[in-house]
This record gives C-alpha cells, structure tokens and sequence, in this order.
C-alpha cells in the first residue's frame, strides 16, 4: 500500500478511536493499587499495605518482582467474609500493628482496592481512631491513597500516590532553593540519571518517587527488612519549601495532584514538560533547569546531545518513514511518539490503556499538523483492539514493553522492549529512556532492530551494511 | 533481629528430639500485615481450571484480577490455546454503581462468538457479589443462547484462602463431568488430576502410561478439554497429584461415579516409581505390571548416572522449600537426598494437620517447618539454617538471590519439565547449575558466611539414600 492510499485510510477513522468490544482481552494497563505501591517503595523506609483481599498484594508482588528482580514486600489487610459485610477497620488496624512490629517502617503507605471502597470503608476515620488509640507510642507515619481498580488504572493509583503523599507530608515555608522533580513511572537506571544530571548542574534537588534503590539494589551481605534508598520523609516535607516543581508528563490530567497541590498550596511554581525522550523534548527539559536557576549546561551534556545529533544523522537512512505502534502509559507514549516524529519515523499507531489521555492533544501540539494526522490514537485499548489496528498499519516496528511479544509475533515485526513491565528479558529495570544518553540507547536499538529484521529476511545474508 | 509475629508463632515447628507431639496451626487466614506468600480464593480456582485450553476464561471485575492472571501459567496445549488469552469484563465505576449483569452478558456473547470455546467458565471477583450481579442467571442464559456449558466460578477472593479456591474449581469442574455416555473408554483407564502440563509434563506422564499399555480418558487440567473432562466419569481410576487441590474432585467422584482414586506424585525417581507402581497394581494385570517394571528399570538405568554425577557435587548441601503446596514439599525432600542435600527449612501455604505430621516424619532432627510463612521469616530461618539452596517460586527467588543462596523454581510459571524420570534429571541441573555457579564468590552474603563457617566444622552428616 503507497503512503498515499494508506494516509486517506487513516484519515476514515475519528481522532480518537474506541475499540469495538465490550470486554477487555489482554489489558493494556494494571491496576491502581499497582501504581500506588511503586510510589510508595519510593519513599524512603516506608512498606505498602494493600486494604483488601490477600491476592491483590500477592499478584501486584509477583508482577513487579518479576520485572524489578528486586523483594518487594507489599502488606495485605487480608479481608475475610467478615469484613466484607461489617467492614475492614479491625483487619487494617491489626495489619499496622503487625508491619509496625515487624519491618520498623518510617512510613506505611496504605493504598485501598476496589473491595475495601465498594464496600465503603472509611479509611481516614479508622486511621484518625488508630493514631487516638496508639497515642503515646512511636507509630510510623501513615499516607492514605484511595485507589479503587474500577477508577482507572496503575498510573491513576500511582499519581493518587503521589498527591496523598505530598498532601499528607509537604510543608510551606520560606523559600529554599530546590527543584522538586516528579517523573512519573520511569525506570530506576532513568532516575540514577535524572539525579546524575541535577548533581553535575549542581542543584538541590528532591526526585519523587526515587525508587532508584528500592527497586534496583546492590546484592547485600545481611538481609534487609526494607531495601535502603527512597526519598528521604525529610525532604519530601521540604517539598513545599522548593523553587520549582518540574512535572514530567501530564500526570493524566489529574487534579488535583501533587504537582497542583505543591503550587496552589505552597506556591511552589509547576512547570509540566514531556519526558525528555528525544532532542527536542530534552532540551526543553535542560532549558527549564537551566533558566529556573540561571545556571548554563554542562559541556558534558552539550557533548552527549552532539554525539546524539551525529548518530541521528548515521542512522537516519533506517529509520525514514518506518511506521512505529507504540503503547504503555499515555505520557510515556505521547514523548515517544514526539521523539520518532523528530527522527523522520512515524508513530502511526499511539495506544494507551487509560480511558483518557492527553496523548492525541501532545502529539498534535508538537508535530506539524500534516504528520500528527498520520497517527491514529487509541485510547482504553487492550492488545486485542491494537492487533486489530495494526492489520491495516501494517508496522515496520513495535515499541513497548514485554506484553506486546505476541503482537511482535504474531505480525512477524520486531520489537522493541521499553518501559514497564519486561518480563521476558532480564535488565528491564535498567533499560535507559531519557535525557541525551537514554535517547541514544533508545536510538541505536530502534534502528538495530530495523536493520535486523531487514538482515533476517535477506535470502543470502551479510555482515557488512 | 527479625520477630515471628505472635499471631503466627504455632505455625512455625522446629523438630528436636524429645520434643512432644505438638502439631503446627494451619488452614487459617493468613495474619493481617504479615505478608503472606499466598494469593487468595481466586488465584486457587484459576490456577487450577487455567489449563483447559478450549474453554473461554472471563473474569467479571475490574481489570487487575485478569492482568495479573494473562498467561501466567507454563500450561502448554497440544491444541488450541485459549486459555492463554486475558478476558475481562474490567468494570468501571459506573458499573460497581449501576451493576455488572448487562456488561457481563455483552462480553460473554461477543466472545464466545468470536472464539467459539466448547465451555465458559465466569469467575466471580471480591465485588461481584457485593454489587449484587446474579452471575448464575446471567450465565444460564448465555447457556441456554449459545448451546455451551457457561459455569459460574464462585471466586470471590476474600471468601477464603487459595485452597477453598481449589473447591470452587472442583465444582466447577465436576458440573462438566458426566455428559458423554457414548465414547469407547477401555477398561484398563485412569484419569489424570492435579498435573497442570507445566512444560509439557502432562506428556511426558501420559508417555509413560502409554508404555504401561494404560489409557488417559482426561487430564482434566493438564493439556486439558471440555469433551475429555465430560467423559471422564467413565474412567476405571483418579490419579491425583497435586492432592491438595484436586482431592475433592477426586472423592466427589468417587462418591458420584463410584470410581476410586489413588494419590500420587510425578516428582523424584522414588516417586515417580511408586506412581507408576500404584497404578499398575490397581488393574491386577500382569502384563500392565511386567510393562511398568521395564520401564522404571530402563529409566532409572538412563538417568542414574547423571544424577550421581551432580550428587558428587551436592552432597553435604542443605535446602530451603517453600512451595504451595505440601505434596510437593514431601517429594521435593525426597528427590533432595538423593543429590545428598539435607532439608533444613520446609513449608507450603496450603498445607493440612495431615500433611505437616507426614513432613515432621520425614524431615531430619533440626528442621523447620512452617505454614504460610512471609519473606522475613523466610530469610531468618534460611540463614539460622545455613541454607545453600531455596525451592519456590517468582516471590521467593529475590529472597534467595539477595541472600547469596541458589534458587531452583518449582512454581507454576517454570518453563523446564520437572516431573517424571526425565524431570528428575532437570531438576538436578537446575539445582546443580545455581549452587555450582561461580558468581556466589562474588556475593557479599556468601562471602560472609565463608568467612563465618571458617570457624566451624564442615557439615558432614548429609543423610542420602541409594538408590
């Protein structure tokens, strides 16, 4: 099919397409609870407690252990038939007691499951009456996220988690110089270098979550109750005080949030950027840093965004007019998408689990209206409705994370692994995707596996290109 | 310093000499706040009905009890392979208010005539029955619509723990069983329950049978189909493995179709052998039993000498189990002694009053032995224990990995066939490749405890049998 024909195709279908089935054959997103316990393993000595059945905490910990390759050990209030009918209020005050007692946390991040809100638990009220009746002894700090699984999805309960845990420990007050940093749902190689970069721009900074540790530690020689690392209780009280909020991504819109929380409550200015995959977005990125505190770039990464420039230019032949289905959570997909339009791809098909996202609106702000007409956007998607975009696409490549391997195989296109989660290969926590560096990795991988997939299907093949 | 909570003290057991005839605390909720290892009710009754490959699975909730579940198992089929697909009605808010029957109805309908399965079994999440939904009348009339069987799932995930979950799959199951009346099905037959095809080990089980000269009317939930689950009934024996989830099939139709059961297990040479023998002995035939002593002859001939050669390198090692259930931790210590590695911590999650006294039997003088344990207390005994080597899962493989200790999975996600002689030899080169491999040296964790060990006697007392 000529570009032409395939462009009047694309055009048939509205901005936004909604799948055609009723159910949901292989989801595209997790569930909130998900979210909320990444956030709060990226707080510094603080254990996640699930209110609701046993299995939620059990699959959320079998799922993410099994990308992080890290223990994460989740709570459970382990409901009963019980509480189901007269309420949890006793499972989840005995399960504080419990993880008290046993892990000695600063912090317990409780994060609600769509049993626990059905049935209407109200989960502040029994938190207000388990601090009246442990008053006087040394009780961990307690953040609350309400994070249903029917109200959205991991990446709702993920920035539920954030707001509860900014709203529930941010202070005002005079002004330091910080920059407060909200990435969203990266990987812990993505915030080793995110903080790499405020180190060598010489700037105080609080990065929130930080599981940089948690979820991606050293081998021990003791074993750890809780992995070390996370953000420090301190500073995120300090949040409240800083120069700046820089916000990566559209946090799905949400308000309030803890960006919205940070700004209308403290005053803390927010600045909402694209994650820095890509030229473009990353210099937007350093551009925000580097005005906010007057301060220039470092030649190191002047020297990084060279290079990146020369490989776009070595590899740019592979890549022109290759069409991309990209999917995962909307504002990774959006800066991905940005970031393939600037090296001559075309991110033809743009899917994201969540009901709603700003992914169609990002994609038409940033590329020329010519070329966002060639993306087709699906929002709510499962990879049933993809593969079903996909037959009249027809892809060159598949950017995503490890759940799109049948889709990979079934089209016969390769695939490349991004994001969250990769359980099929080892490293996913260590996959780099932003700034000058990640891009380049992203860069190079996407190109090798153009060209391998054009060696593989070479009937003589070659060692030479 | 890491504290067993008191809620959980009388379900951990140390085995000393002299000491009386306590029993472990088991079958109860696991303690709020103690990270259990276990999932709930449903992950039992999907777990146990995920391998019937032309059936559709619908899980009616909202999305995470379906995601989490999507091809979870290493459940192989030898045909369709629908079960390897995520369906979820993924209720939204609106839903949990207004309630979920019309949505449920709509996606059942609309898969079911996309992918047209021979049975649909609903399972029922924590909200369903708290919404009200009458999932049974919803999946009658799709019954009734569609000319299939659509079984409701009662799956509730806080009705109960993973082994009530077992019970719910058993009746759903049973409701399949007893429709074909007409097929051929010879008198020297048995039913296969509780091998769930990991890797292909249904197979390799139903080769060796074949080789017997028996016949495999159903394996249920092993490479399993509606048609042969809905002539099993006819079947001359049950053969269970995996008692702890398919036992109450097992006596259900014993009760209804009068057909006896023996329990079994594939894992281990010993077992292996005495499973085959069981079976063989039942029929009273002697070419059945003159087949099935050839057999374990000439596979023990094959695969002896390899093991001896991994035994070589193991001996004197001690291990760690912590599996779901108990009849897999009973043949795990057995297949251990004959690699000359002492069990020094055992548990399961489902394990009964039965199941711990036959393990307190079996297990060495100093032996651990727990119930629905958690990774801290996991980690304690392991290292008051001087584990080298841990047995379980995806949960617990990080536990093992950051204490410097080898890891051999034996969940149900493992893509290497454990089961049966060929399984033996597999799961001594997954044991044999983690302890032997030279990256311990580097471990912080190992190289303390060399440093500790220095001081002490080597281990020597590794009790093996011969084989």
């Amino acid at each position: 099919m000529s570009q032409r024909t395939r462009a009047q195709e694309l055009s048939q279908y509205d901005e936004k397409v909604a799948r055609s089935s009723v159910s949901t054959q292989n989801a595209c997103k997790l569930c909130a609870p998900l979210g909320a316990s990444i956030v709060f393993r990226g707080i510094e000595n603080c254990v996640p407690l699930i209110h609701g059945s046993q299995g939620c905490s059990t699959y959320i910990r079998r799922y993410v252990i099994s990308h992080f390759r890290e223990p994460i050990d989740i709570a459970s209030s382990n409901f009963s038939e019980s509480s189901a009918i007269f309420g949890g209020g006793d499972n989840l005050k005995t399960a504080l007691d419990n993880l008290a007692r046993q892990y000695r946390p600063a912090a317990i991040g409780i994060a609600t499951t769509c049993l626990s809100e059905t049935i209407g638990d109200d989960v502040h009220l029994c938190i207000d009456q388990y601090r009246k009746e442990r008053k006087g002894t040394d009780i961990p700090l307690i953040i609350h996220a309400s994070t249903p699984s029917y109200r959205g999805t991991h990446m709702e309960g993920f920035h539920e988690a954030l707001r509860a845990t900014v709203e529930t420990l941010a202070e005002k007050g005079p002004c330091e110089s910080t920059l407060n940093l909200l990435p969203g749902f990266v990987s812990p190689e993505d915030l080793r270098h995110l903080k790499e970069v405020f180190t060598d721009l010489g700037i105080r900074f609080t990065v929130l979550p930080d599981y940089s540790e948690t979820l991606d530690g050293e081998s021990w020689a003791d074993y750890q109750k809780l992995s070390s690392g996370g953000t420090p209780i301190e500073s995120i009280k300090r949040m409240g005080k800083a120069l700046a909020t820089i916000q990566l991504g559209n946090g799905l819109g949400r308000s309030p949030s803890a960006a919205t929380y940070l700004d209308e409550g403290c005053g803390v200015r927010t600045h909402v950027l694209g994650i820095p995959i890509g030229i473009r977005q990353t210099d937007a990125f350093f551009n925000a840093i580097t005005q906010i505190f007057d301060i220039p770039l470092p030649e190191k990464y002047a020297r990084e965004r060279g290079r990146l420039v020369d490989a776009y230019i070595d590899g740019h032949k592979y890549l022109f007019g290759k069409r991309a289905v990209i999917y995962g959570e909307a504002d990774f997909v959006a800066s991905m998408a940005v970031f393939l339009d600037e090296i001559g791809m075309v991110p033809a098909l743009c899917a994201t689990g969540a009901a709603t996202s700003n992914v169609r609106e990002t994609i038409v702000s940033a590329l020329d209206e010519s070329r966002a007409q060639n993306v087709q956007v699906i929002e709510d998607a499962d990879f049933v409705s993809i593969l079903e975009a996909c037959r009249s696409i027809g892809p060159d490549i598949i950017i995503g994370n490890s759940k799109g391997y049948f889709l990979s195989k079934r089209l016969g296109v390769p695939l490349v692994r991004v994001g969250f989660p990769v359980h099929d290969r080892v490293g996913g926590q260590r996959i780099l995707h932003t700034c000058y560096r990640g891009t380049q990795q992203l860069f190079d991988r996407i190109v090798n596996g153009l060209i391998e997939a054009v060696q593989e299907k070479s009937p003589v093949g070659y060692s030479y290109i | 310093m890491i504290e067993i909570l008191d809620g959980r003290k009388g379900q951990v057991y140390e085995k000393r000499a002299g000491r009386g005839d306590d029993g472990i605390a088991c079958e109860k909720a696991s303690l709020a706040g103690s990270v259990s290892q276990r999932a709930c009710l449903f992950c039992g009754s999907r777990v146990v009905l995920y391998p019937i490959a032309d059936a559709l699975h619908l899980i009616h909730g909202p999305v995470g009890c379906a995601v989490y579940t999507w091809d979870i198992r290493g459940a192989l089929s030898s045909g369709p392979e629908l079960h390897r697909l995520s369906f979820t009605t993924d209720l939204r808010e609106d839903e949990v208010i207004y309630g979920g029957e019309k949505k449920l109805y709509a996606s059942l309908t609309e898969l079911i005539e996309t992918y047209h399965p021979k049975a649909a079994f609903v399972y029922a999440t924590c909200i369903v029955g708290l919404i009200g939904d009458d999932v049974q009348a919803v999946c009658a009339r799709v019954a009734r619509e569609q000319s299939i069987p659509v079984i409701p799932v009662h799956s509730e995930g806080f009705r109960g723990t993973k082994k009530d979950g077992y019970k719910a799959a058993c009746e759903s199951l049973f409701s399949l069983i007893g429709k074909d009346d007409t097929s051929p099905v010879s008198n020297l037959s048995i039913n296969i329950l509780g091998d769930f095809n990991l890797a292909g080990e249904t197979w390799i089980i139903k080769d060796y049978y074949r080789q017997m000269g028996i016949d495999v009317v159903s394996c249920m939930t092993g490479d399993g189909r509606v048609a042969e689950i809905g002539r099993s009934h006819r079947a001359a024996l049950n053969v269970v493995q995996c008692s702890g989830s398919m036992t109450y099939l097992a006596k259900m139709m014993q009760d209804t179709y009068r057909i006896p059961f023996k329990r079994v297990s594939y894992f281990g040479i010993e077992d292996t052998a005495e499973a085959l023998y069981t079976v063989a002995r039942h029929f009273h035939d002697l070419d059945v039993l003159r087949r099935t002593e050839e057999l374990v002859r000439s596979e023990v001939m094959r695969i002896y000498p390899e093991v001896e050669r991994y035994r070589r390198d193991l001996q004197g090692r001690r291990a760690a189990i912590y599996v779901g259930g108990s009849f897999k931790a009973f043949s795990l210590v057995k297949a251990l002694r004959h690699l000359g590695i002492r069990t020094v911590v055992v548990g399961s999650q489902t394990g009964s009053p039965e199941d711990y006294d036959y393990l307190k039997e079996i297990s060495d003088e100093g032996t651990i032995i727990v119930d629905d344990t958690n990774p801290l207390e996991l980690s304690k005994f392991m290292e008051e224990k001087q584990a080298d080597l841990l047995i379980g899962g995806v949960k617990e493989r990080p536990i093992a990995y950051k204490m410097g200790v080898a890891f051999c999975d034996h969940n149900h996600e493992r893509k290497i066939a454990l089961a049966g002689f060929e399984g033996m030899l597999n799961f001594c080169r997954e044991v044999h490749a983690s302890i032997m491999s030279p990256v311990w040296n580097f471990s912080p964790a190992y190289q303390r405890r060399r440093r500790e060990a220095d001081d002490e006697p080597t281990y020597q007392s590794a009790r093996t049998i011969a084989v």
